[in-house]
């Protein structure tokens, strides 16, 4: 069995040795290296753009809107943003021109010999000028979509608690930070046009190429390169830098490589949507939750790109995983002069999980109930109902997660150390210890996956080896590797024998993207079930050659009674000389009974969550107030996994990002530009912040995904940020309702509260 | 870097000098500095005059009274030396303190020296050591008190035709005392928010006198002469703590950036120099 094993990754040793090619890595004879010419602005319109008359222009490609041979937008939900800027410019560094020339050298001579006037228009920077609509910058009210949750009667909910504890919690942008900045190479063919590059979803880029240049699905080939990772931040971006390349590629008549620095990369690529969370929440004295009102308003940015859809998911998932009869959310994403924001892993829900989990926290506190209590009083268990009137039917691991995480961190012990060492006396090293619960949902939202249709297939090669055909890309995570062995354990060969194609959209069948927590449960699925044909089909033709109407198939073997009768491979040659070449392709359909309404927003939102729970210990510096987590406990149901340790290294990964969110990843702004555009000024964590990291894989397997595995990519990233400010509530009695929790934003916080306690 | 830029690798002090005495060539050391100006295409020179073959600039010697050390010296070769880790631990500390293990082996005292930022990790136990310059060029050689060397934000005393050769270091005697803190933005690969460096001679619970450099707080590294005077020859108890901690705060000028806030580094500024005070109360069994 290859499944629940820790195989070697497939493209594991191109990596190590250094083998693997980059798009950097690729030259191409001929081609061009190209820019971005952006703005300084972030609103305003071009009066006139002017070209140095004493530089020779002729070795260089320039490209505005006007060379868009058919509608200047990216494909995406609305269309509503430009490849180009014609005229007026919503966000500071918003592309306006395209240049290329031979080298990267006299692209930058000609891009400083490009001179552009604007008229500067006031532009509308934070969540709070977008909403008092002083200057309209989108539709009559800045509000690019809107979400209403209602569960129950909130009025009444509220009658029947004791007691109603208001919050309201404020989360940050963040950079995903991709070690391999974005990158593309566009080269023009006889028929169309190719494109290779750095990508989590190859079929969005093959979209909005066809679109661009009015190509069939022939003429437009998109073939994902070696990707340095993606987090979310190559799932829509990468579009727009294809398109690009594409434009210059197609006027020059030559290659075109356009590759960010991290600089460029930082000030122009999108970002985690930065928000306000208010929760009201009426409570009974015994800690149960009678009603829940909770306000969202996420910073789309200028575009609306994917911002339905993350807003979406921030509504869906704002409860938190808790029981409440009562529920009112209502969730609005605006329009800003920044830089649109865009998927990043957790897509909505680590913003709204800071919210709920810091909630739970203020409640325990003023309830004076112990913050573990009070969860296990709330949280679903199987057979509850979610905000969106969802029943939780099967794989739900919510009180196994908490006890493991509870009893794995020896978390009663830890809090009774700090009591005791707290009465010693004051020190100057505080300790503290927090938790959190949260849950995922995996897949798309509602009916995203019975619309997508994802397709994948498995053929069988002529050296009889099985080749998986799939467009969900491996950025690092693990796709090629657990994809091999959902194919070696279902068709019966060895993990070996199984391969993958080059995710390549002339080879490839559509999957679609790599996002959401779904490739491994959606798509895994997908192929699984391609599995089990293409093993009917065989069985059925070596049944029929050895008459062998008992056969099977086993660990590459075709057997009957004990008997070896002959390889998988030899078998696979007979049937390809016989009926040409073994080729399956299948489809998703939803599970049975998994139904969603759109108009309302109830139902099943997902095929099922994935749950989590968190504890973190911390050390306060409280003469610095650095923060300082020394460990991390957590414990993630994610169904099965297919592949132990690239799961634990994803939880692991996600976490220490999700450490970064809540400790110090912020963005410094001015007049709507990122002015921290640096690894030495953008914070993330090293190794050397990286706490102690304990994971549990709890396993409640999911019925309708691969061997009983759903989703695991975004859950890490949603619980170490709440965890870590209950951890420094914990130890300092700081209550913090804004991350990052950076030293001078807890130095205020402590300040403050103790003054307000002189002042008693 | 264009791709006509010329580089000299000269092997001795000599060659060195006469080439600065005719070329305006830029000095490259570790490079640690100079590489992220070329990356972020900041520096605008095309010759360069790279100084790492020298081997007089290597080396660090126990003088008697003090350590020399060679301008060359990486943060590595500081953290390794025996002499360094027993007289000058401080600047074992800071050298620990700075980027990750890459740049220690490759960055050089020199280098941060001469670089001139304000925020540069070993710059304030120089300043609270009373360090001396030994300053080399075709002219012959200077000493300059490490304390006189920067002028300005980032303008130093340096000559254009000159180069920083070693630095001298009193050694610290036995009834001496150092302290190293550096608040950065994280644990590694940070700038200082503030950094300081302490030197004092302490005797029971009175301080005889305590020189304190700290760096990230003013245009360049400073040594904090009045919160110096306030303490010296005073006995430390809670009140003067209390009072340094203060005085310091204030004696800072501090900005606003990307890293921090002013309010911040005043604060912290004056919370280290008590955690200074308040470890020499606790090593002498006081208490406090
Ligand atoms: C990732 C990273 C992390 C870093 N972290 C830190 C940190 O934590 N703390 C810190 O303080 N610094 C840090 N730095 C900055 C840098 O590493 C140090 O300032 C280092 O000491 C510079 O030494 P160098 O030899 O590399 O200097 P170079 O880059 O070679 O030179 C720096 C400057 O000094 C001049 N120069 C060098 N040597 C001489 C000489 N002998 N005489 C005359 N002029 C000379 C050069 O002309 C140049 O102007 C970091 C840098 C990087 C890239």
């Amino acid at each position: 069995m290859a499944v629940g094993q820790n195989v070697l990754r497939k493209e594991g040793v191109e990596k190590l040795t250094g083998a693997a090619r980059y798009i950097d890595d690729i030259a191409l004879e001929g081609m061009l290296y190209g820019k971005t010419i952006r703005s300084p602005l972030a609103r305003g319109l071009i009066k006139s753009i002017s070209f140095d008359t004493d530089f020779d222009w002729s070795p260089i490609t320039v490209c505005d809107w006007r060379d868009i041979p058919g509608e200047n937008f990216v494909a995406l939900i609305e269309n509503d943003q430009p490849l180009l800027v014609a005229r007026d410019v919503r966000h500071a560094e918003e592309p306006i021109l395209l240049i290329a020339a031979e080298s990267r050298t006299l692209v930058e001579e000609a891009a400083s010999r490009i001179r552009i006037e604007y008229e500067e228009l006031t532009p509308v920077l934070s969540i709070e000028e977008s909403l008092d609509c002083r200057e309209i910058i989108y539709g009559d009210d800045n509000v690019f979509k809107r979400f209403l949750i209602a569960r129950g009667e909130v009025d009444e909910g509220i009658n029947q608690g004791d007691l109603i504890i208001e919050g309201c919690y404020r989360v940050p942008h963040q950079e995903q930070l991709y070690i391999e900045p974005q990158g593309m190479i566009a080269i023009p063919t006889d028929t169309g046009m190719t494109v290779l590059g750095s990508m989590q979803c190859p079929y969005y880029v093959h979209k909005a190429l066809k679109q661009l240049f009015n190509l069939s699905d022939e003429q437009a080939v998109v073939i994902q390169t070696m990707t340095g990772g993606g987090f979310g931040g190559k799932e829509e971006y990468p579009s727009m830098i294809a398109c690009h390349a594409a434009l210059l590629a197609h006027k020059a008549q030559r290659p075109v490589k356009i590759i960010y620095d991290r600089a460029e990369d930082i000030a122009a690529t999108t970002k985690r949507h930065p928000g306000v969370i208010r929760h009201r929440t009426a409570v009974t004295r015994d800690g149960r939750l009678t009603a829940s009102e909770i306000d969202i308003v996420l910073d789309g940015g200028a575009y609306v790109t994917l911002t339905p859809v993350v807003l979406s998911r921030a509504a869906i998932h704002a409860l938190g995983p808790y029981r409440c009869e009562n529920v009112r959310i209502t969730a609005r994403a605006v329009a800003t002069n920044t830089p649109p924001n865009g998927a990043f892993r957790g897509f909505g829900a680590p913003q709204v999980a800071f919210a709920y989990e810091m909630q739970m926290e203020k409640i325990a506190l003023r309830l004076g109930i112990d913050p573990l209590e009070l969860r296990r009083i709330n949280m679903l268990k199987e057979g509850d109902i979610t905000a969106t009137g969802q029943q939780l039917r099967w794989s739900v691991g919510s009180e196994d997660v908490l006890n493991a995480a509870v009893e794995r961190s020896h978390f009663r012990e830890k809090q009774e150390a700090i009591q005791i060492e707290r009465a010693s006396g004051d020190s100057r090293k505080r300790r503290g210890v927090g938790l959190s619960f949260f849950f995922h949902g995996a897949g798309f939202t509602g009916s995203g996956e019975a619309k997508m249709k994802a397709r994948a297939g498995i053929e069988i090669t002529d050296q009889g080896r099985a080749r998986v055909l799939s467009s969900s890309t491996e950025i690092g995570q693990g796709t090629q590797t657990i994809f091999c062995q959902i194919v070696a354990d279902e068709l019966g060969i060895g993990f070996d024998d199984v391969e993958i194609e080059e995710t390549d959209t002339s080879r490839v069948p559509d999957s679609g993207p790599t996002v959401a927590s779904r490739t491994c449960m959606v798509v895994g699925r997908v192929i699984q079930l391609a599995a089990r044909e293409i093993k009917e089909k065989i069985k059925r033709f070596a049944a029929e050659l050895f008459g062998a109407p008992e056969i099977d198939l086993m660990e590459g073997r075709f057997v009957e009674g004990g008997k070896v009768l002959a390889s998988f491979a030899e078998v696979a040659r007979e049937y390809a000389a016989q009926n040409g070449k073994l080729k399956v392709e299948s489809q998703y359909a939803s599970p049975m009974g998994v139904e969603w309404d759109d108009d309302s927003y109830s139902g099943d939102a997902y095929p099922a969550f994935s749950w989590g729970a968190e504890v973190a210990e911390v050390e306060v510096d409280m003469d610095t107030f650095e923060v300082s987590v020394l460990k991390i406990t957590t414990a993630q149901d994610i169904g099965r996994a297919i592949h132990p340790l690239l799961a634990a290294g994803q939880i692991e990964g996600g976490t220490l990002q999700a450490v970064g969110y809540g400790l110090t990843e912020e963005l410094v702004w001015d007049q709507g530009r990122i002015v921290n555009r640096m690894l030495t000024n953008y914070i993330i964590p090293t190794s050397m912040d990286a706490p102690d990291m304990e994971t549990v894989i709890v396993e409640k397997e999911y019925p309708h995904g691969p061997f009983g595995a759903k989703g695991v990519g975004e859950l890490p990233m949603d619980g170490a940020a709440p965890a870590i400010a209950a951890a420094v509530l914990n130890a300092t009695g700081a209550f913090v309702s804004e991350i990052p929790v950076t030293p001078e934003r807890l130095m205020m916080i402590h300040e403050g509260t103790r003054r307000e306690s002189n002042e008693d | 870097m264009s791709g006509n830029s010329t580089a000299h690798s000269p092997r001795s002090l000599d060659e060195a000098y006469e080439i600065l005495s005719h070329t305006a060539a830029k000095v490259i050391a570790g490079g640690t500095d100079l590489m992220v100006l070329m990356n972020a295409r900041q520096l605008d020179a095309e010759e360069f005059l790279d100084i790492w073959r020298i081997d007089e600039l290597r080396g660090i010697a126990d003088e008697g009274d003090a350590l020399r050390i060679g301008a060359l010296a990486t943060y590595t070769d500081l953290i390794r030396s025996p002499i360094i880790q027993k007289y000058a631990p401080a600047l074992v500390a800071a050298s620990r303190m700075v980027g990750a293990v890459q740049i220690q082996n490759r960055g050089t005292l020199g280098g941060n020296i001469v670089n001139a930022s304000p925020a540069g990790d070993s710059l304030p136990v120089l300043a609270a050591y009373d360090a001396e310059l030994e300053i080399g060029s075709r002219r012959g050689l200077r000493r300059l008190d490490f304390n006189q060397f920067y002028t300005g934000y980032r303008r130093t005393a340096l000559e254009a035709d000159e180069l920083v050769v070693s630095v001298r270091v009193p050694k610290l005697k036995a009834d001496e005392r150092d302290f190293f803190c550096k608040v950065g933005t994280r644990r590694a690969q940070a700038i200082s928010k503030t950094v300081m460096a302490v030197k004092a001679k302490t005797e029971n619970e009175i301080l005889e006198w305590i020189r304190v450099g700290v760096g990230s707080v003013a245009p360049t590294v400073v040594r904090a002469y009045k919160t110096e005077s306030l303490l010296a020859g005073r006995a430390i108890t809670a009140d003067l703590v209390e009072q340094a901690r203060q005085s310091i705060s204030l004696e800072v000028s501090p900005i606003t950036d990307l890293r921090s806030t002013e309010h911040y580094r005043r604060r912290v500024t004056g919370n280290v120099l008590a955690r200074f005070l308040r470890e020499v109360i606790d090593s002498d069994g006081a208490g406090i």
